[in-house]
């Protein structure tokens, strides 16, 4: 197979189960889905099993977690086999993942600037000097306003749009060939949304990377992705051109557009989602 | 007679070098049964006037008229009770280890009610939740049915006026449709009037009559429902805001 058709992420038959003290909760169950040059959205409602797919192809869930699959292929890593210091190695280089709150991706002891900066520096070699001036450049990239004082702020003192702003900043260092977004706009005004969405589109497209796009908002979802899988209750049930989301088929995506207040479509009443059981079978 | 009157609001926080004048002589009318919205990014002043309106908020100047009276920063219990707050955080704004019995029983107290569990079991009704929840904890709910609760708190006192602070952002769409249909519902039933802040468009499409939108403390424009839905408004960040509820929208390419 040519290597632009080839997609960078493989997922067979992944299942992610968390013991607990009320019995096994099966988080995801059995997905399969491919990744590759592309935006790939996910949507589903709150503890559909998004943000674990996620973390679970980062290898980031806790250890208790039991995730199995018949194949899950990052490029030419098995991600299975795969040990952990091969997947360090991976995480933030290769494959960069912005979490739901980024505050907890990055170093609490560290201030965000150096923190760039040390992406700086391991990626490109450059001298502390230089590396300092290219993280400046890199803040007023993602549109903070006053990159001098973030720079010597810790994750703490940061608000949420500015956390997802400095991981997306670090993105366009390390240049991996996937990204993982869990929620990486939800804390930001409407604006400046635009304006990083329009950020992470350019670097998907000129470095021909995949997506992987986490999100409850349908519109965005349908506006910015190229693909959309929707999930319920761990499982995926349909997988559906982003432009064609209108016209999805089955009750549970009709059901969530049919939910949204639209002003395209003003409607007096919404609907309801009236969950049946057989959607959470495969 | 409009139910809700401001003019020349000012609030500020903070002194010295810390002062900040965060709403900026801001003035509306509401009508007894509309639903007025509140839109603009976040820390616009949104919550502040809000603030302002239920009496939270003390440092402000200008005049605020609820129900015919003027009121001052400080309010009397029998003003403070005719408008009541929902807030955004179904998790954070219900006391943890009290049951919901005792998060409704407690207004009814400071306020001197009497009838107080028919009046609990009255609201939860109204609200869509069973009797027996009163003797739940709010970690026994689930986000939609807790922020049912926070809206039978600000019913319970029976306000003409309901102020909404981003009511449903912290719920998946199916929970949000549940509560704007029941914030419907009550309005049309017992003539409520409700102030609403969101940042969804949408939302506020659906439920309000007319809604100011909030740039740096100032109303830039005061638009109709059906200028919302029409696309008819008049300024520019107005429309980037509908813009932006539609979803994303790329920026347009320079001649290349
Ligand atoms: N560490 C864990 N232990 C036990 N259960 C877990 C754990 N992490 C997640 N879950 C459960 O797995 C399910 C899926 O959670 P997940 O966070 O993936 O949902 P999500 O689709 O990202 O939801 P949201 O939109 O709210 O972020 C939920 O039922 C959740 O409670
Ligand atoms: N108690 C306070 N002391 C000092 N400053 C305050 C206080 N409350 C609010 N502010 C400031 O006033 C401004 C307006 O805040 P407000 O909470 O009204 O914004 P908002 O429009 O509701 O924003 P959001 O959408 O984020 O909720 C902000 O700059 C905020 O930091
Ligand atoms: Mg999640
Ligand atoms: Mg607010």
């Amino acid at each position: 197979m040519p290597e632009q058709s080839k997609p960078i992420l493989s997922v067979k038959n992944m299942s992610v189960q968390f013991p607990t003290l009320s019995g096994v909760v099966t988080a995801v169950n059995n997905v399969s889905f491919d990744v590759g040059r592309e935006k790939v959205g996910i949507i589903g409602e709150s503890g559909s099993g998004k943000s674990t797919t996620g973390r679970a192809i980062m290898r980031l869930q806790p250890a208790t977690a039991h995730v199995i699959a018949d194949e899950m292929r990052f490029e030419d890593v098995d991600l299975l086999t795969a040990s952990e210091s091969e997947m360090r190695a991976i995480r933030g280089r290769r494959i960069s993942m912005i979490l739901q709150d980024p505050k907890y991706s990055l170093n609490p002891v560290m201030t965000v600037g150096e923190q760039i900066a040390e992406t700086v520096i391991l990626h490109e070699r450059l001298g502390r000097r230089a590396a300092r001036e290219r993280t400046l450049a890199m803040l007023e990239r993602v549109n903070i306003r006053d990159p001098q004082r973030v720079f010597n702020l810790y994750p703490h003192e940061v608000s949420g749009g500015m956390g997802q702003r400095i991981m997306i900043s670090m993105m366009l260092i390390s240049s991996p060939s996937l990204i993982i977004a869990d929620e990486p706009t939800s804390a930001l005004d409407v604006t400046v949304r635009q304006q990083v969405l329009s950020i992470l589109d350019d670097l998907i497209r000129e470095r021909n990377i995949g997506l992987i796009f986490i999100s409850h908002d349908l519109n965005l979802v349908k506006s910015f992705c190229d693909r959309v899988i929707i999930m319920y209750a761990g499982r995926i049930v349909e997988t559906i051109e982003a432009s064609k989301l209108d016209q999805a088929t089955h009750p549970y995506t009709c059901g969530l557009l049919e939910a949204l207040p639209s002003l395209d479509r003003p409607r007096d009443r919404l609907e309801t989602l009236k969950r049946q059981a057989s959607w959470a079978e495969a | 007679m409009s139910i809700i009157s401001v003019n020349d609001l000012v609030v500020s926080f903070g002194s010295g070098s810390d002062f900040k004048q965060v709403v900026k002589n801001v003035a509306f009318d509401v009508e007894p049964g509309e639903t007025f919205g509140l839109v603009g990014e976040s820390g616009c002043g949104k919550s502040t006037v809000l603030g302002a309106l239920a009496g939270r908020i003390k440092g402000w100047s200008g005049s605020i008229s609820i129900d015919g009276e003027a009121v001052g920063p400080k309010r009397s219990r029998s003003q403070l009770a005719k408008q009541q707050m929902v807030f955004q955080d179904p998790f954070g704004s219900l006391h943890p280890r009290h049951t919901i019995g005792r998060t409704l029983l407690e207004p009814l107290e400071i306020h001197g009610f009497d009838q107080r569990q028919e009046r609990v079991e009255r609201v939860l009704r109204d609200v869509g939740l069973p009797p027996g929840f009163r003797h739940r904890f709010p970690h026994q709910l689930s986000g939609g049915q807790r922020q049912r609760v926070a809206i039978a708190r600000a019913l319970i006192l029976n306000p003409g006026i309901l102020l909404l602070d981003e009511p449903t952002s912290a719920l998946d769409v199916s929970i949000q449709a549940e509560i704007l249909n029941l914030l419907k519902d009550l309005r049309e039933r017992d003539k409520l009037t409700y102030v609403l802040v969101s940042h969804d468009m949408a939302v506020i499409a659906h439920l309000c009559n007319r809604v100011a939108v909030m740039l740096d403390g100032q109303f830039v424009e005061v638009a109709s429902r059906e200028q919302l839905l029409r696309g008819s408004v008049q300024h520019p960040y107005t429309r980037t805001l509908l813009d932006g509820s539609r979803g994303y929208v790329p920026p347009p390419k320079l001649a290349s």
